[in-house]
């Protein structure tokens, strides 16, 4: 066994005596809307200033006010930040699921815990800290408005204090936080202060896990994918944003809203370069988007699956009528209403096809911060290029979650604006066909509204057309439409962001996967690797496929497809894509509404390779 | 008296103050039936844009789906089209406008589209005063599928397929009106003369200019005791005013007795006129306005005119506070920030 597999077997087991260094999950059980956000972010943000990696993921309810939330930090030097299934440390706040909340500590695992509440005798291997943090609120006399998030400060003080999380740290997230308003970080600091004292006075530390400073995340950012998407999508210079509120969209939306007046606004008048609409519903987010990128703006929305389904008209209308636009979806369970706040990539096949007829849509699904923010921008080009929607798919975990990421590097190429003709271009040529494949690639030319040419107008519409966009109903003509859309679905291959593709010598077993599994299937495979098991690994990023998707497939003997919905609908779309190579693929699936763990990935790996060893 | 002050008859063959001919304001044949309503207002369409001396590149023509939907394309051929999807036509339209507010959009809608499955996007546009023309061709009945009731059919209308309506029928001008429209008129296919005045008002209205037009459909609700029929509007048909539209520095100087005539004033300078008929009605009244919808509902007569007038809400693009320039238009500096600007930007994700 290699370092990162024992040591979670040896943190599991709770055998170790030594310290453990910056590598646990720390939970916080809270009640939703008790105010405790403020807290949980001075924590996390005080762990990644001082260089350890992380992750933050929030699990909440569909609810506002008095149901379960958790947020967790994973803390691992090793970079792992995937979510794990125990924890090492928990702050219980929430009585109701106490009890329960304790079940999940690993062995000689830690409990911080508001000293009012009865600790059960079912875990004498627990290290239990009593805080008082009635008294220290009440001796504190903080405004009473203020008390709910004064009593969440309490633990930020105390968990400092018994880690060793430095104080330093928790008052520039603080001063981050409160955006230097002074009395905030004051009133929040005398209660940390106040906590870590009584800490350092009355409790002796008995547990084994410690914070110490590292240099990891130097130059890093930490931010969620839905403000990675947002900037992104400003950068890629957006001019029309339409969306209706839903879960977990919403906050990529609301980013945008409140950072595309910092950042693109005229500077002479304070005008605005973008209009932004929340609309009454999905069909008007997507109508009007579709109204603005056929006029020749960068539009786009962002929705969860339930949008998507009250898109799919007007995604099949976009896909035949050519237009390009941008729709994030950011996933959640399915079907229906499904769990609503929990993550999944159950809309991969959906979208694929959506629309009704033959309609191909075109997918990038973004793995990590850093493409949110890439693909932002990216989708602009390649819908303009192709005169097509191009669909984002990012999903709950990676869009609503905290992660660590490099910085974002600047667009690398100037804005495709694709192939569009002005006034001087209609001057210059005999006659002008908006649906005429000219250049052989399926890519026709289009006009804008208002170009100032007699030549230039057509009529658009989503029923049966000729290559001048006036109505048909001929069989040739809709033939020879569809087979030209089919001939530039070939060329948007071109178009795509490849894979990712990590090898290793030697493996003849691979693993593919997407999105936000990513940190999850990494941690396995550093797990699998060290007992033997050698495994490539392919990320898809984009559907249409690649090329380097179908080598990849053919050089490997059994390719397991690693996903987040029950039915495995990237599997089915290799399938599709690949017939002869079908019997080679293995669907994997995890469902359940939590992100994927390195556990599951790595023992349902090892269930079907049995005694294989990667052979 | 009748000054005819913004009725200039332009000839067809004489080209307009752009040079253009009615003929360049013309679309392709029409393929709806002989004698049907839209084919009257696709006319007075042409007619009133050519005599505006409307360049037909500035304007965008927006549909949603049936046989209204369908008329855009048997007028300005050189306007670009959009024949979008049942009941969407408000959203596109919104979209388009407001990323190039330098074109004016007239959007063609039926009484299916716009009341039955497009009422929410209806009163979205109206209440958010999206700057276009929305013309509801009103014949109460669905003529593209052969004959089924909208939510403006008469109730007690019998047709054969789908029986007899036990429901009463939505007012699109109420509905307008209670949304908060700007600009709410009803007229009638067979007064091409009205609707012609109301287009051009309409054109010259900066937000969301409402016209509900009673247009029959001959095939499939054009009987008598219809209240969309040709003999039931020309019966029953009641102006409330003679309306013209006056262009900006066209000053008519004639005497008028005191009450007689009401000019209103609109933000680009040019006037509607109102001449009084037989009843004292105040266009700018919004509940004399709802209330006399109610009482000829009562009386069972068809209203017409300029129901309601009032340009005091700023149409969406002023309320977005948008670049002038149209935002098709930016350069790519204006669109895309710099990378200054993403590395100070990001400084505050650490």
């Amino acid at each position: 066994m290699n370092t990162k597999a024992a040591e979670n077997e040896v943190q599991a087991t709770g055998a170790g005596q030594g310290k453990i260094i910056n590598d646990f999950s720390m939970v916080v059980a809270t009640v939703n809307g008790s105010g405790s956000q403020t807290s949980n972010l001075a924590l996390i943000r005080a762990l990644f200033r001082m260089g350890i990696p992380v992750s933050g993921k929030n699990m909440f309810p569909s609810n506002i006010q008095g149901m379960p939330t958790y947020f967790t930090v994973r803390a691992n030097k090793d970079g792992f930040t995937a979510r794990r299934e125990k924890m090492e440390i928990l702050i219980g706040m929430n009585p109701e699921t106490f009890d329960e909340d304790l079940t999940n500590l690993v062995e000689g695992g830690v409990c911080f815990y508001p000293d009012q509440f009865q600790i059960p005798e079912t875990r004498d291997d627990v290290v239990f800290y009593p805080m008082p943090v009635q008294q220290i609120v009440k001796e504190q006399n903080p405004p009473r408005v203020l008390q709910n998030y004064m009593r969440n400060m309490v633990y930020v003080g105390v968990v400092s204090e018994l880690l060793g999380i430095e104080m330093g740290e928790i008052r520039r997230a603080l001063e981050s936080h409160f955006k230097g308003r002074e009395k905030s970080i004051e009133l929040n600091m005398q209660i940390v202060e106040a906590s870590a004292l009584w800490a350092r006075e009355n409790l002796v530390k008995e547990d084994k896990y410690i914070v110490e400073r590292d240099n990891q995340t130097e130059g890093m950012i930490m931010l969620d994918g839905n403000t990675a998407g947002a900037l992104g999508t400003i950068f890629g210079g957006v001019s029309f944003v339409a969306w209706y509120p839903i879960t977990p969209g919403s906050s990529l939306a609301e980013a945008l809203q409140s950072n595309l007046p910092r950042l693109r606004k005229d500077e002479e008048t304070s005008k605005q370069t973008y209009a932004i609409i929340q609309t009454e519903d999905e069909l008007a987010a997507i109508g009007m988007i579709i109204g603005a990128g056929w006029a020749g703006a960068r539009a786009m929305t962002s929705t969860s699956g339930p949008g998507v389904s009250l898109m799919a008209e007007f995604a099949g209308f976009a896909y035949f009528t050519e237009i390009p636009i941008v729709i994030w979806d950011v996933q959640r369970m399915g079907p229906s209403t499904g769990l609503p706040t929990r993550t999944s990539q159950g809309d991969i096949l959906f979208t694929r096809f959506l629309g009704h007829g033959d309609t191909q849509q075109i997918m990038l699904i973004p793995g990590n911060i850093e493409e949110c923010f890439e693909f932002g921008w990216r989708s602009f080009d390649i819908a303009e290029r192709l005169q097509a929607p191009v669909f984002v798919l990012s999903d709950l975990d990676l869009g609503m979650n905290l992660w660590m990421s490099k910085p974002f590097e600047y667009p690398d190429q100037p804005m495709d604006r694709g192939k569009v003709l002005t006034a001087e271009d209609l001057e210059k040529i005999e006659e002008y066909a908006r649906y005429r494949d000219v250049d052989g690639d399926g890519i026709p030319y289009r006009t804008l509204p208002g170009t100032d040419h007699p030549k230039a107008a057509y009529f658009l519409r989503g029923s049966g057309h000729n290559e001048q966009a006036f109505y048909s109903e001929r069989p040739e003509v809709y033939s020879a439409n569809m087979d030209r859309l089919a001939r530039k679905y070939e060329t948007a291959r071109e178009h795509m962001p490849k894979p990712v593709i990590e090898e290793n010598e030697g493996a003849a077993i691979a693993l593919i996967a997407y999105g936000s599994t990513d940190p999850a299937i990494k941690e396995a495979l550093s797990r699998l690797a060290a007992q033997g098991t050698k495994i490539d690994y392919l990320r898809i990023r984009a559907v249409p496929f690649t090329d380097e998707i179908h080598d990849f497939i053919r050089k490997h003997d059994r390719i397991y497809v690693v996903e987040m919905n029950t039915n495995g609908q990237m599997h089915m779309l290799l399938r599709l894509e690949m017939p002869d190579q079908a019997t080679k693929l293995i669907s994997l699936t995890h469902n359940n509404g939590l992100p994927m763990s390195a556990r599951w990935v790595t023992e349902a790996v090892l269930v079907l390779e049995g005694g294989n060893n990667g052979h | 008296m009748d000054t005819k002050a913004g009725d200039k008859q332009a000839k067809p063959n004489i080209p307009n103050e752009l040079g253009l001919t009615k003929s360049d304001y013309r679309g392709r044949p029409s393929t709806l039936c002989q004698g049907c309503g839209h084919n009257s207002i696709s006319s007075q369409i042409i007619a009133a844009f050519y005599e505006l001396s409307i360049p037909p590149e500035r304007i965008i023509k927006m549909s949603g789906i049936g046989c209204s939907s369908k008329s855009p394309a048997y007028f300005l051929s050189r306007s670009f089209g959009f024949n979008s999807l049942h009941g969407r036509m408000p959203t596109v339209t919104t979209g388009a406008v407001m990323v190039n507010h330098s074109l004016k959009a007239i959007g063609l809608s039926g009484d299916g589209d716009t009341a039955s499955i497009g009422l929410s996007h209806f009163k979205n546009i109206v209440r958010r005063n999206v700057p276009m023309i929305y013309i509801i061709e009103n014949n109460g009945v669905y003529g593209l599928t052969k004959g089924q009731f909208s939510a403006t059919s008469d109730k007690g209308l019998e047709l054969k397929n789908v029986g007899v309506n036990p429901f009463m029928p939505i007012d699109i001008c109420m509905e307008a009106l209670v949304a908060g429209a700007g600009f709410v008129a009803r007229s009638f296919a067979g007064d091409p003369r009205q609707v012609t005045e109301l287009l051009k008002a309409a054109f010259h209205f900066q937000g969301t200019a409402v016209l509900d037009i009673v247009s029959p459909c001959v095939t499939f609700n054009n009987r008598d005791e219809s209240s969309q029929s040709y003999r039931w509007g020309r019966a029953r048909k009641e102006p409330l005013h003679d309306i013209t539209w006056v262009p900006k520095r066209k000053e008519i100087h004639v005497e008028f007795e005191p009450g007689e005539v009401l000019d209103v004033d609109m933000h680009d300078g040019s006037q509607i006129r109102f001449k009084k008929l037989e009843r004292d009605y105040n266009p700018t009244d919004r509940i004399s306005a709802m209330k006399m919808l109610e009482d000829s509902c009562c009386r069972g007569i068809l209203v017409t005119g300029l129901i309601y007038i009032n340009e005091e809400t700023p149409p969406l693009d002023e309320i977005e506070n948008l670049v002038d320039l149209p935002l098709t238009q930016l350069s790519v500096d204006a669109l895309r920030p710099s990378k200054e600007k993403l590395d100070t930007f990001i400084e505050r994700y650490r």
